[in-house]
């Protein structure tokens, strides 16, 4: 390739990438983070990002030039030059992207061993997924699980999962602000999913299973917390509330009425 | 460049036919449409006796179970009545019965009249264009229901059909394009082309061919006609224990599988036969066109990975009617089992959906940009590293399923590690085009618009990989983007590719150039107008396979399904380009995009063997701009190949 063609590519690659970095900048893709986990996932987001834009250039202007400089004149049937390939080229374009993937698996693997912590002084809540609302129920401190692992859903006659009367139960997921919350999810019939996208978070609730996730609330609100996993026909309908709050307020409305 | 065969005098090569028998006989008990009617019906009524009877025998209460009596009478015994009728099984019933095997005279073999297209044919290049034009009968169906949908979603609330059919619309439009279309499509282009290119006569079954043509529409029609019977609403995933919760109807999911995989099995050994056997002399594995790379390892992966799509339906069949319990936590089964099988076939099945089109794109831009293609033994290996790893990255759709966590560190690894090949490729084609002679023909758009839209399908794959953005964008609106620019931009578009590229070798006429370009332009900028969209609401919030959401995505939906009708709108102006010039377009050349490949060195459409005398390959099959360079002699004697390979070494 020679300098002056390089120099139009290299321009056309800053334009795309120019081009690009606006798409991701001015629209707003991403919703309000509101927790800790979250941050460490628009990190990752936004990590994964940068590269793609730089991929995205590289790739979009190689083609944009190609596409022009070098179209067939009309009644042109000669064949371009034999090149069969080049060793070089072919490893560096191997390698290159090798490194980035490399980059981004250690990038995305930190983030997530961060994420799967459970913190020491976490709060226990349990949230059962059922055809089509969702139960969020807070174990009293220091019960003891059952043998499915759970303190506040049991096994009742016919397997069918009853709700112990110990637990404060709410159709809402109310959290305390900076108090890290283990969440253990479990479904009735069918699987659904748990997300609060504001959270980030996301996870599978399973007939059966105990699966878990950690939401550390970093802000004060009312949030969204949709089911996103198809289970049946009132799945679109599985929508609720997730509503952070300062601890006080928090605590106040767990002694309230407790049963 | 090699000589041009004639075509030949079709008809005359035949021997005479066997003595006339009644002409009432042979319509009634020959192969044929109407002994099919009558052997359909029959076999029903066989399935009905057996169930009736076992349970009559049994004393079962109720003894005319209708669930039990259309599972067995009508989703299996009739299909396999028509088949016999049609005469997929003649020959094979004959020889197991001990009557002697009628000697092949090849009146199955050919089109001569347009009947033709529509019974048991042993030509591949028939079946490639049965295949072909079925696909795009399915393809128009499972648009349509895509346009229902869209019609659902244009508003917020829900305002257009009720849940249940919203679900079965969006299922139904899943299993078409995928197991209708996508996947038979390029079985059906390759079907045609792929023995022209290594110099065969034919595939290496054309029996076993025949039928796995036949077996689509049987799959086809059951996914269609399950709208009548509710309950395939799990959408094309069919997840356990949803799908075991469903109506009846989910029965025609789990068996429509059967039957379109049972149709990909038997294509993908047959090309695998083909390929390793029945290549020209001279054709080295080294020489074979990319395209025959390409289908060699997608049905590899077919072979392997489609039975266990078929076990994860029998499961789901089994625990729905006959209450075995493979998915029940708390009768010792494991929800999640079920979507650890059906992965390991449906990841793999995207390679499936995709290497094809990787092939027909590899053979487009090198003959369109008039160069090599740039690192083919690279993009070969890349083929085969997308094999291996395809196979090792299943549960990256169950990053948030509740398997177990430290699961998702090697499951990322290996997806993002796929990246590597599959962006070789992506540069390789760049590269081939560079310094090329670019001919901006209608096939060429279609190949660099696959070029450009699988490559932003890639990068939304990234994200996808990475596990912390896949906790946050899976079953999101992101995912809907992200499927379709891969399956949409990347496999329709090399399908639209080889459909244009090939037309002219398949129907012996030219296709209309500026419909082509006009059609191209109008589907790239609808396509990106109703895909584009869907990662921002996706990535802001909004679920997928849902009939109402918030208000706040109400705008970008509106957009999304006008533009989603113009997309639609625009398959109509290929209908019409494809109807009217295969009537009456100009005669196309034998080599009009002047390829080096085997299939463009014969007639169009070709000799109904194919060629007239064996080709001797003797060099690569992109050799552009090497002067003098041939891929294949015909005529050649033993010295003159010898000499030819000197001259090439």
């Amino acid at each position: 390739m020679r300098a002056g063609s390089l120099i139009r590519v290299l321009l056309v690659a800053l334009l795309l990438a120019a081009a690009a970095t606006a798409v991701a900048i001015f629209i707003p893709w991403l919703p309000d983070n509101a927790s800790k986990e979250g941050g460490r996932i628009d990190f990752v987001f936004w990590f994964v990002t940068a590269i793609c834009i730089a991929i995205f250039s590289v790739v979009a202007s190689l083609s944009v030039y190609s596409l022009i400089k070098f179209r067939a004149k009309p009644d042109d049937d000669s064949d371009g030059p034999p090149v069969h390939g080049h060793t070089g080229i072919e490893i560096t374009w191997t390698v290159v992207p090798l490194i980035l993937v490399i980059a981004m698996i250690v990038v995305s693997s930190v983030a997530l061993a961060q994420n799967d912590r459970n913190p020491s002084g976490s709060m226990r809540v349990e949230i059962l997924g059922q055809q089509f609302a969702w139960v969020v129920a807070y174990p009293p401190e220091g019960a003891t699980e059952d043998m499915d692992g759970f303190v506040c859903f049991n096994r009742g006659p016919g397997n069918a999962i009853e709700f112990a009367r110990r637990c404060k139960a709410s159709p809402n997921l109310l959290l305390p602000l900076d108090r890290p919350a283990r969440l253990h999810l479990t479904a009735r019939e069918v699987i659904h999913s748990f997300w609060v996208p504001e959270f980030r978070q996301k996870q599978d609730a399973v007939p059966g299973l105990d699966t878990e996730i950690t939401v550390t609330p970093t802000k004060i609100g009312n949030f969204p917390f949709i089911c996103t996993e198809l289970c049946g026909l009132g799945h679109a309908l599985m929508r609720t509330r997730a509503i952070v709050m300062p601890e006080s307020q928090f605590e106040a409305w767990r002694r309230r009425g407790s049963r | 460049m090699s000589t041009v065969v004639d075509e030949h005098a079709e008809p005359e090569v035949h021997a005479p036919p066997s003595p006339p028998k009644p002409r009432w006989r042979r319509l009634l008990l020959g192969p044929g449409w109407i002994r099919a009617v009558w052997m359909t019906a029959l076999f029903w009524w066989i399935g009905f006796g057996i169930v009736v009877g076992i349970r009559a025998l049994a004393g079962w209460d109720p003894v005319v179970f209708w669930d039990a009596i259309i599972v067995v009478a009508g989703l299996t015994a009739a299909p396999i009545g028509f088949l016999a009728g049609l005469g997929a099984f003649d020959y094979w019933l004959a020889w197991a019965f001990g009557q002697p095997t009628k000697p092949e005279d090849h009146s199955g073999h050919g089109a001569r009249r347009w009947t033709d297209y529509f019974r048991i044919n042993t030509d591949h290049k028939v079946i490639g264009i049965q295949y072909v034009t079925t696909t795009i009968f399915f393809f128009l169906a499972g648009g349509l229901l895509a346009m229902l949908v869209r019609a659902e979603l244009a508003r917020p609330e829900a305002d257009f059909v009720d849940p249940q059919t919203y679900n079965e619309l969006f299922s139904v439009h899943a299993s078409l394009m995928i197991f209708l279309f996508v996947i038979p499509a390029f079985a059906g282009l390759a079907n045609y082309v792929l023995p022209l290119m290594i110099g065969a006569p034919d595939m290496a079954f054309p029996k076993l061919n025949a039928l796995s043509y036949w077996l689509l529409p049987i799959a086809g029609i059951m996914m269609l006609t399950s709208f009548f019977f509710p309950g395939f609403g799990a959408g094309w995933t069919n997840y356990a224990p949803l799908s075991v919760e469903q109506p009846f109807g989910n029965v025609f999911f789990s068996m429509a599988v059967q039957w379109a995989g049972a149709s990909s099995i038997m294509t993908a050994l047959n090309f695998l036969v083909t390929i390793i056997t029945m290549r020209a002399p001279g054709m080295t594995f080294w020489r074979m066109p990319l395209l025959v790379w390409a289908n060699f390892t997608t049905s590899l992966l077919v072979v392997i990975a489609t039975p266990f799509i078929a076990g994860s339906q029998f499961f789901v069949m089994f625990d729905k009617l006959m209450h075995t319990n493979f998915f029940d936590m708390t009768e010792g089964g494991y929800p999640l089992g079920y979507q650890h099988i059906f992965w390991f076939y449906s990841h793999p099945a995207v390679y499936i959906m995709i290497l094809p089109g990787f092939g027909i794109a590899s053979e487009v831009i090198s003959t369109m940009s008039r160069k090599p293609i740039f690192g083919y033994r690279l993009m070969a290996l890349s083929l085969v590293a997308i094999l291996i790893l395809g196979f090792s990255v299943w549960a990256h759709h169950m990053f948030v399923a509740g398997m177990a966590t430290w699961l998702r560190i090697p499951m990322m690894i290996t997806t993002l590690l796929i990246a590597v090949p599959t962006g070789i490729k992506v540069f390789s084609w760049l590269a081939t085009t560079w310094e090329g002679r670019i001919n901006f023909s209608t096939p060429m758009l279609w190949g660099l618009g696959f070029v450009s839209q699988f490559v932003i399908g890639g990068l939304s794959g990234i994200f996808l990989g990475a596990v912390p953005i896949d906790i946050h964008a899976s079953d999101t609106y992101f995912i809907v983007a992200h499927i379709h620019y891969v399956l949409l931009g990347g496999s329709l578009f090399t399908i639209f590719a080889g459909i244009y590229y090939w037309f002219p070798k398949m129907t012996g006429r030219m296709y209309n150039e500026r419909l082509g370009k006009f059609h191209f332009w109008v589907t790239f900028l609808a396509f990106n107008a109703t895909f584009f969209p869907m990662h921002i609401i996706g990535i802001q919030g909004m679920p997928r396979r849902v009939y109402t959401y918030d208000p706040q995505f109400g705008d970008w939906n509106l957009f999304i399904s006008i533009s989603s009708f113009v997309l639609g709108v625009s398959f109509l102006v290929f209908v019409y380009n494809m109807i009217v010039s295969w009537a009456r377009g100009p005669r196309a050349p034998a080599n009009p995009w002047r390829g080096m490949t085997l299939e463009w060195q014969v007639s169009s459409p070709p000799p109904l063997f194919n060629f007239d005398e064996v080709p001797q390959v003797v060099g690569n099959p992109y050799e552009y701009g090497v002067p003098g360079a041939r891929h294949a002699v015909f005529n050649g004697t033993r010295e003159e190949v010898r000499a030819e390979e000197e001259v090439r070494a």
